[in-house]
């Protein structure tokens, strides 16, 4: 088994081709979000869901300054910069099923019922030493 | 095997294996221990008397677990001194370890978690899926509670207050996780209100009521959030509001107004309505200056004015709305309603894209995104 982080970002440079969600029908945010539900539900059962989180859009970049002074802080932003939206954690059995998966996570459907093509962003999790080495 | 039963007794059990002199921590594993083995035993042996069962065990188990020399020594003198037959009543136990769970030298998160394990008799596991936190975290935040209480003497009365701001916080965490803590908070402030006689607890125990009593019809088939104009009101526990409301009115009649009997009483004011037309908004703005008064939260405010809005027309709440700081949560979102309520459907659509973007939780921001959907849909019809 090996994990897989599915990044969802705010309208980075590569924005999912359709409206902002404001912008549909309710009926159409409806589908969208039951679409969502449904995929997360069926991972349920095949054993493959971990973890999904949302995340405000509003991020702040914050840094070290040197002792005893506060940390410097750019922000914040609001969709402005590349901001992750949230994320999705899947565990399966291989690249090819991660890659399916984010696939038809992408396939979510938009205006007019269409897919919205979204970019994800499918990264591995670093994992644990195996037991067996040689 | 009754697990309410066995967790309603928490408290006093532990309540007197404090009162025999063990400290606290200890004392609290060894109540957590006897948890364990009433479930495993007494299914097949029911016990006659499941307190005194409780105590038995516990007592054996903190004697077991106590095994430094110090410790050994203090043992045999606990042993030698034959325990107290309990001259304080357990109502005084149980009261006295709410206090305890509540310090104000605890935070927040810490004196939620050991309310729950040490008064509630939850297991830490429980707690820590309630809480969507690993267990070994949870059961970090809860060794390290017990270890700040653990020097405080329970002969000093706590703070009332502080107890129902901890039990109102566990109340809101709402239902997440395979317990219910909107319930468990219910249960714990109902067994509050029988050990004390005190109308700001009874106001919380009505005020969670109230709101337990819409909670099917708050959510739609999607989890979607229902506003309360449009909830179907069939759907509301009319036995737990008959309940929240009787509470209510004897905790009233006392004439010593709090916070938690206000925000009842706007509760009740709700509930009482048949539809949501017939609501009594004149009412409940008094309720909510009453409110005012005894907090001076910007939220109270903020609420005002969506009362203001609907007893006096949208264009006076807007006026109440304009005294307020815009960045208060859920400011945008009001200001949307009330726009929407006065004709102008585009600045409450951008007011509600707005609102969505700082919503503060998932359900909250599908619904602040239908609501301007809608409105722009609609504007382009």
């Amino acid at each position: 088994m090996a994990k897989y982080l599915l990044l969802k970002h705010y309208r980075g440079d590569k924005p999912a081709n359709c409206a902002p969600m404001d912008q549909w029908t309710p009926e159409e945010i409806s589908n969208h979000i039951r679409y969502m539900q449904d995929f997360a539900a069926a991972l349920e059962k095949t054993g493959e869901f971990v973890d999904a989180q949302a995340l405000a859009p509003e991020g702040t970049w914050v840094r070290y300054d040197g002792e005893g002074r506060p940390p410097v802080t750019d922000g914040p932003f609001a969709e402005t910069k590349d901001l992750i939206a949230g994320w999705m954690v899947i565990d399966v059995d291989s690249y090819q099923r991660a890659l399916e998966l984010a696939g038809e996570l992408s396939a979510a459907p938009g205006p007019g019922g269409k897919p919205i093509h979204e970019w994800l962003e499918l990264r591995p999790f670093m994992s644990e030493p195996p037991t067996v080495t040689e | 095997m009754d697990e309410a039963l066995l967790r309603s007794l928490t408290p006093s059990v532990l309540g007197i294996l404090v009162r025999r002199g063990a400290d606290f921590a200890a004392a609290e594993d060894a109540v957590q221990d006897a948890l364990l083995e009433a479930v495993r035993a007494w299914p097949e042996d029911p016990p006659r008397d499941p307190k005194g069962w409780l105590v038995t065990v516990a007592w054996r188990r903190f004697l077991d677990a106590t095994r430094s020399d110090a410790a050994r020594r203090r043992r045999e003198d606990l042993v030698e001194e034959e325990p107290p037959p309990g001259p304080a009543p357990d109502a005084d136990d149980t009261l006295q370890l709410y206090f305890l769970c509540a310090h104000p030298a605890l935070s927040p998160s810490s004196a939620v978690a050991l309310t729950l394990r040490a008064v509630g008799g939850l297991t830490t596991r429980q707690i820590a899926r309630a809480y969507l936190v690993p267990e070994a975290t949870m059961a970090q935040r809860i060794s390290r509670a017990k270890r700040t209480v653990s020097e405080v003497r329970l002969d000093r009365p706590g703070h009332v207050a502080t107890v129902l701001r901890v039990l109102y916080l566990v109340f809101n965490e709402g239902y997440s996780g395979d317990v219910d803590l909107a319930a468990e908070a219910i249960r714990l402030t109902r067994q509050l209100a029988a050990v004390i006689d005190h109308p700001e607890v009874a106001g919380l125990l009505a005020l969670m009521l109230l709101h337990h009593a819409r909670r099917a019809a708050r959510t739609g088939a999607d989890g979607e959030l229902v506003p309360l104009a449009e909830q179907d009101r069939g759907r509301w526990d009319t036995a737990a509001i008959a309940e929240g409301v009787r509470i209510l009115q004897a905790a009233l009649a006392r004439d010593r107004l709090g916070e938690f009997q206000a925000q009842a009483a706007i509760a009740a004011l709700h509930a009482d309505a048949p539809t949501a037309e017939e609501t009594d908004w004149v009412q409940i703005v008094e309720w909510y200056d009453e409110l005012a008064g005894l907090t001076d939260s910007p939220i109270v405010r903020l609420n005002r004015a969506v009362a203001v809005g609907e007893a006096d027309g949208p264009r006076a709440g807007l006026a109440a709305l304009a005294e307020l700081d815009e960045s208060l949560p859920r400011y945008a979102a009001v200001a949307a309603y009330l726009h929407e309520r006065d004709g102008d459907p585009a600045a409450a659509a951008r007011l509600y894209a707005e609102a969505a973007g700082k919503a503060q939780n998932l359900a909250e921001r599908d619904h602040l995104t239908r609501q301007a959907a809608r409105l722009n849909a609609r504007g382009r019809d």
